[in-house]
């Protein structure tokens, strides 16, 4: 049966963007939730996981509120231009209603019955306009009565508050506030004086009304909030000015009652104001990154926060740190690239400032975060502080380095750090720290690959842009201790061109390093210049060598969307392409929109896709897959054995795959359903998991779930359990054996393949003899445990023979005794 | 949530000595006794039984030193001209020494007056010593003779004249009682054995020999002259088993040590190098002030005594074993109420209340998380760490300039802070690990205080101290880097030209290039 050709889909597998919106707590303070790209998550604030992702819109969800009138429903808008009406808990999609033009933010409100507030475009201005929402049948309804509310309003959803019970709405832009009474249809203009004063302008940033009183909040680009009152006569006015923030206020938030006031901005505290006064107020420091939105739950009990960097943080009332909920964490710029931890399969980029974060793909989840510049990170806009810029691991993962530096305008800081992996702690530790390995700034770095060989082989190589590169060996320590430390061993150069990248041979015995528009190839044993080559147009952006069958090909990118590919045993250029063309003005990667993949040894991609997603790839990396994936069709071999993940410039990871939508969604949303479904009673808690977990396991042999290992013996220790009681020899002969059936086997774990993960513009190079190798590898391991079952059983009907003889010449002995 | 992380203060692993066990061994010693003898201490050696007294010669006596005693117990002064090489008898009851005048003289540590003496040398006898069988002794002169003398009735045995120059150096073997060595100026060291009427093996050394030592085992002879120390196989017939070179002037006296594994040879060029005997690298080294002549190490190493040729003799004595049972006998009840119920284990039923542990902050972490920049330079700036932690302060300074307020923080400072602040610039701005951050804060110093220059003497003098150790700084740079360029130019000699065939090969590459490009 042939299995109809799918298309490879890309698929978004997590780290989108968080703070699209204000985040909401449900009614009863149980679940938070958040838009996230285009889709609304919902967490769960006992237990941070993600419950449920609801997705439907077209485009960036700009707002989320509850229905004022059932608080089991959701208004979510979106820049596609419709609002829809979800029913949270079940995640089922109750309305939708077409706007028509981009919606920026919205605001839903119990004293206006069926209408809502959204912010629309209108030329190059923005209004904030009543939306109707018709009560018609139907899922697809349009919604066309427009009211406009207020004209030239700011697109930002912090800009605009609705105040006590509705009666006024409060809008600020720029330097100018407005507020607008429904009842009285009055409009009154405030505006404080523009003067740029040494910290920054006055600008209006965030607003945000008192639950129960009329007063105003205003946070302002300076650092400063004011809070105005009287504010329905146009002159007599008056504002009080609170000032502990040292730039931006970028979000306020009233408590329930009104008796205090939330703050915060790029500095990462949350500052609470008591009484609105200036000399009581309460810290929560160092929360991670800038606070972008503070949101209340409806019973008070507790706020939550999104940072900048995609993380959640929950806050009890007492300003406490509860919680913190964190996909990928997104960092200004990944400056490391996408690397693949070969332990745990994760995969490792920038996380929070001088951090490393080692997030898991399967789970969406980050594992742990290594402290790697050690300094405190000092939350403040324009301070240029240390940052990490280079990780590699080594084959195995037992060492880690980092570059870490700080851009300075004279000298800049440069330090390279060593990390040993350490099994007791399960952690990394510091094993050396190298100030100023170079004297300018690191450009690669890669640890000599060999698995088989010993710690003694294993070898560091960084190039600089101060024209050298460096070759870093561990040296034992002549202190008692006998402690390794790493140390320079050689250093080379080539007509003082800046060396720009560095790759090891598969077999470790080559080092090519380019530099500028040429490749150099040394010998790692006496570092000799081997032979050179050159690729005129354009410096060489990476190198890699091909492996396995292609070991000798060394494959380049330059510039101008060139790939070159030379033959190593007759030192020429086998091939030279021109990869689009059309894109020359991206400099961060050559693919820009579309991702080539291609064999070392043959000139034509073996896949192209182009316009792959909006935002531009910034990065990608090959990750070994776990159990090789069935392909249907010959041309996505290539995704066998491993899958491409890409990171775009909104820091959202995305992936190639081959299955449909439907087959992605429903183990993780069928798991939900009945989760869900839970009576709460501890003791059908206890019954519910038991036979849920019996269903899933019977559904799980139909379906394609990436398995478990363990659950693959499971059919064999059935059957074993399955056989009558009479037939089984005695249970003391049987336990050893069926532990043992229970132990993942060793093979498998040595057998698992190293991780060839390249970089975004060696991907291409992805080699299909690598893929056939992996395969044949990977039936193999599959194999393995059938044929330890078959032995199990085989050797059971020998004992099972052995004991009935026994017990047969037992009783014979017995009788002839008598 | 984070917590405040404290400031890390970079640490420079220090260059040079590496501590060692040998380093703290040989370190282990209190400071040197000096006591002045009437001339060149020739040869010191220890009782072998306790109280390890030491016999010391020099000119024309020998003097007995106790233990501990800076004046001599005991002296023996019947020589008409220099005395030399004092030697003890196994068991401590006898001591020989040889003279000037070629006769040897044997002495009751008893008495007063030699119990005998041996004549027969025609010059000087440099050299004697006892067999192992304790009735014998050996003797070398500067006639060229090797001489064998029995005690009980005083007289020669035998003469050995294989030598063709002075012998100035001899020992016995501890383990054959017939055989000795003796080494001679005419470079060769020569083992005899009582019992044949020759010598038994000739070692060369290529050098005068000034020392011989045989190992308690029999089996390996160092010989030392001239600047080596060399370690020859008895056993294989006088094989070099390695040959030491690490004096720089003649190498004078050699000594093991209790052990048997460290080999001390002390040399005109002030220095005692110490090896070990696995390895035969040096593994520390004592400096002198004066040329050393003698040098001999006390049973359990207890006492290093060195002889110069100034007639100084230096006295080291190891230190004590701290005690440590001391220490913690007061330290024992405050730490019994620290750990009062601390190794109580909670019972299944406890509820357990967790308290955090309050962290320590130092003073300057402690403002530096507050954000109160001056006062936390002011902090680092306090004697004890500005003197003796000079990294801390520079490190804050460096923290302070990432937080961009290291101007604000130098800023607005009395004349006596400035003072302080430029003292410190200028005396630790020519360190390589603190230069790029001092640098900058030189220039921020310099900037700030720009005005009011000229307005105290105090300060414009620090300026001109600060304007002096750079200026220094540079020229000293300028020399090292010529000396570079010297040795740039000597390695460049020997490097060999490769550039020919890389050429060709680039050059293949490229027609190859344009090829492929035409097919595509």
């Amino acid at each position: 049966m042939v299995a109809p050709v799918a298309a490879l889909r890309v698929v978004r597998c997590g780290g989108s963007s968080l703070h699209g919106a204000r985040a909401v707590f449900s009614a009863d303070s149980k679940y938070l939730l958040c838009a996230s790209g285009d889709f609304v998550k919902m967490y769960s604030v006992a237990t941070e996981e993600t419950l449920r992702v609801m997705g439907g819109h077209a485009d960036l969800v700009t707002g989320i509120q509850l229905n004022p009138r059932n608080h089991m429903q959701l208004y979510s808008s979106s820049l596609d231009g419709s609002i829809k009406l979800w029913d949270f808990m079940d995640g089922i999609p109750i309305k939708t209603f077409t706007v028509g033009s981009k919606l920026l933010a919205l605001y839903a409100l119990a004293s206006f019955e069926d209408s809502v507030f959204v912010v629309i475009p209108k030329s190059d201005t923005f209004q904030l306009v009543s939306v109707k929402l018709t009560k018609a049948a139907g899922q697809d309804l349009e919604a066309k009565e427009l009211s406009v509310v207020l004209d030239d309003v700011d697109a930002s959803p912090k800009c605009i508050a609705f105040g006590r019970e509705g009666e006024y709405v409060a809008s600020v832009k720029e330097v100018n506030l407005q507020v607008y009474f429904f009842k009285q249809k009055q409009l009154n203009r405030f505006s404080v004086s523009a003067a740029k004063t040494k910290s920054g302008n006055n600008q209006f940033s965030c607003v945000a009304c008192h639950p129960t009183e009329d007063c105003i909040a205003t946070g302002h680009a300076d650092g400063k909030i004011r809070l105005w009152r009287n504010f329905c006569h146009k002159k007599e006015y008056t504002f009080s000015t609170l000032h502990w923030h040292h730039d931006t206020v970028m979000d306020l938030a009233f408590s329930v009652e009104g008796t205090c006031l939330l703050s915060g901005g790029v500095e990462s505290v949350l500052v609470l104001w008591r009484n609105e006064s200036d000399c009581q107020k309460d810290f929560l420091p160092r929360l991670g990154s800038a606070i972008e939105y503070i949101s209340m739950a409806s019973d008070g009990a507790l706020c939550c926060t999104l940072h900048s960097d995609n993380r959640i943080t929950i806050i009890n009332s007492n300003l406490r740190f509860a919680k913190s909920i964190q996909g990928l964490i997104k960092s200004a710029n990944v400056k490391t690239g996408l690397v693949v931890d070969p332990r745990t399969k994760a995969l490792v980029l920038n996380g929070e400032p001088g951090h490393l974060q080692f997030y898991c793909l399967q789970s969406d989840q980050q594992l742990f975060s290594l402290d790697i510049v050690q300094r405190q990170y000092i939350h403040q806009a324009g301070l240029n502080q240390a940052d990490l810029v280079k990780v590699a691991f080594s084959a195995q993962g037992k060492w880690l380095a980092t570059v870490e530096e700080r851009e300075e305008v004279t000298d800049p800081e440069l330090q390279l750090k060593l990390w040993f992996y350490d099994e007791e702690t399960q952690s990394f530790k510091l094993n050396t720290r190298i100030n100023m390995p170079h004297e300018d700034h690191i450009t690669d770095m890669c640890f000599r690959d060999m698995d088989e060989l010993e710690d003694d082989s294993l070898i560091l190589v960084t190039t600089g842009r101060d024209c050298v590169f460096k070759v870093w060996v561990m040296v034992e320590d002549t202190d008692p201790e006998g402690n390794v430390s790493w140390s320079c061993d050689f250093v080379g150069s080539y007509h003082n061109y800046q060396a720009t990248n560095c790759c090891f041979s598969e077999d470790g015995s080559l080092l090519a390093v380019s530099f500028e528009e040429t490749v150099t190839v040394w010998d790692s044993v006496t570092w000799d210049l081997k032979c050179t080559f050159c690729h005129p147009p354009g410096k060489i952006r990476n190198i890699c060598f091909g492996r396995l069958t292609c070991s000798k090909y060394l494959i380049g990118a330059t510039d101008y969307g060139f790939l070159c590919c030379w033959n190593l045993l007759s030192c020429a250029c086998k091939i030279r392409l021109k990869v689009c063309s059309s894109d020359p003005s991206t400099t961060k990667c050559i693919l820009g929109f579309a991702v080539f993949v291609f064999k070392p040894n043959e000139p034509r991609p073996i896949y192209i896709q182009r316009n792959l997603c909006r935002e531009k790839i910034q990065l990608a990396a090959f990750v070994p897959r776990d159990e090789p994936e069935t392909v249907g069709s010959e041309k996505h071999l290539w995704l066998r054995r491993s899958q491409l993940f890409f990171l775009t410039d909104t820091q959202e990871l995305m992936t190639l795959s081959t299955k449909s939508l439907q087959e992605r969604l429903t183990p993780s949303s069928k798991q939900l359903a009945v989760e869900e479904s839970l009576p709460v009673t501890p003791f059908s808690l206890l019954l519910g998991k038991h036979r849920r977990q019996q269903s899933q396991e019977d559904i799980g042999l139909g379906k394609i779930i990436v398995r478990n290992k363990r659950e693959q013996d499971s059919p064999a220790v059935k059957e074993l359990l399955h056989t009558p009681a009479h037939v089984l020899p005695s249970a003391s002969f049987l336990c050893p054996v069926f532990i043992d059936s229970l132990l993942i086997s060793k093979e498998k774990k040595s057998a698992e393949e190293v991780a060839d993960e390249v970089e975004m513009e060696s991907e291409k190079t992805e080699d299909d003899s690598d893929e056939e190798r992996d395969i044949t590898e990977m039936e193999q391991e599959d194999t393995s445990p059938v044929e330890l079952l078959g032995e199990m059983t085989c050797k059971l009907s020998k004992s099972q023979e052995k004991e009935l003889r026994k017990i047969r010449k037992m009783d014979y002995s017995w009788i002839s005794a008598f | 949530m984070a917590t405040y992380k404290p400031l890390v203060v970079q640490t420079v692993p220090k260059l040079g000595e590496k501590i060692t066990q040998d380093t703290l061994y040989w370190r282990g010693y209190k400071t040197p006794v000096q006591i002045k003898e009437f001339g060149a201490v020739n040869k010191i050696d220890f009782s072998p039984v306790s109280p390890y007294n030491y016999a010391v010669t020099a000119s024309s006596r020998i003097h007995i030193y106790g233990h501990y005693s800076q004046e001599p117990i005991k002296t023996f002064s019947r020589f008409k001209d220099a005395a030399y090489c004092a030697t003890y008898r196994d068991d401590g009851n006898l001591l020989v020494a040889g003279s000037e005048e070629g006769s040897i003289r044997l002495f009751d540590l008893s008495g007063r007056a030699p119990l005998r003496q041996f004549d027969g040398h025609t010059k000087a006898a440099h050299v004697v010593g006892f067999l192992s069988d304790k009735y014998r002794i050996f003797s070398g002169g500067d006639d060229y003779s090797s001489n064998l003398w029995d005690i009980p009735s005083g007289t020669e045995i035998i003469s050995y004249s294989e030598h063709t120059d002075y012998v100035r150096c001899g020992c016995a073997s501890k383990v054959n009682a017939d055989v000795f060595i003796t080494g001679s100026y005419d470079h060769t060291v020569k083992l005899f054995d009582a019992r044949t009427k020759s010598s038994v093996m000739t070692i060369e050394h290529g050098q005068p020999v000034e020392s011989v030592l045989l190992f308690p085992s029999g089996g390996l002879l160092v010989s030392a002259g001239g600047r080596y120390v060399k370690v020859w196989d008895v056993l294989k017939g006088g094989q070099l088993l390695v040959s030491l070179k690490n004096h720089h002037k003649t190498v004078t006296c050699l000594c093991l040590n209790s052990s048997g594994q460290r080999l001390l040879s002390g040399s005109l060029d002030r220095h005692v190098k110490i090896y070990s005997t696995t390895s035969y690298k040096v593994v520390h080294s004592f400096n002198y002030a004066t040329s050393i002549l003698s040098l001999a190490l006390s049973p359990e190493d207890e006492t290093i005594v060195v002889g110069m040729t100034n007639g100084v003799l230096n006295v080291k004595h190891r230190k004590p074993e701290e005690r440590k049972e001391d220490s913690q006998k007061k330290r024992q009840p405050s730490y019994r109420t620290c750990v009062k119920g601390r190794t109580y284990m909670p019972k299944q039923e406890d509820f357990c209340v967790s308290k955090p542990v309050k962290r320590v902050l130092r003073k300057y972490d402690k403002l530096l998380k507050s954000f109160q920049s001056s006062k936390a330079l002011d902090a680092v700036l306090e004697p004890p760490i500005r003197l003796y932690t000079p990294e801390v302060t520079v490190a804050v300074m460096q923290e302070l300039h990432r937080r961009g307020t290291l101007r604000s923080a130098l800023a607005g400072r009395d004349e006596k802070q400035i003072n302080l602040l430029l003292t410190f610039v200028a005396r630790r701005v020519i360190e390589p690990r603190f230069t790029p951050i001092l640098v900058t804060v030189a220039d921020m110093i310099t900037d700030i205080y720009q005005p009011v220059v000229g307005q105290s003497a105090i300060v414009d003098r620090q300026f001109l101290r600060l304007q002096e150790a750079i200026g220094k700084e540079i020229d000293y740079q300028e020399e090292l880097l010529e000396v570079l360029g010297m040795m740039d130019t000597l390695f460049a000699t020997f490097t060999k030209k490769r550039d020919a065939h890389v050429e060709e090969n680039k050059s293949n590459g490229l027609a190859e290039t344009i090829e492929t490009n035409m097919m595509n």
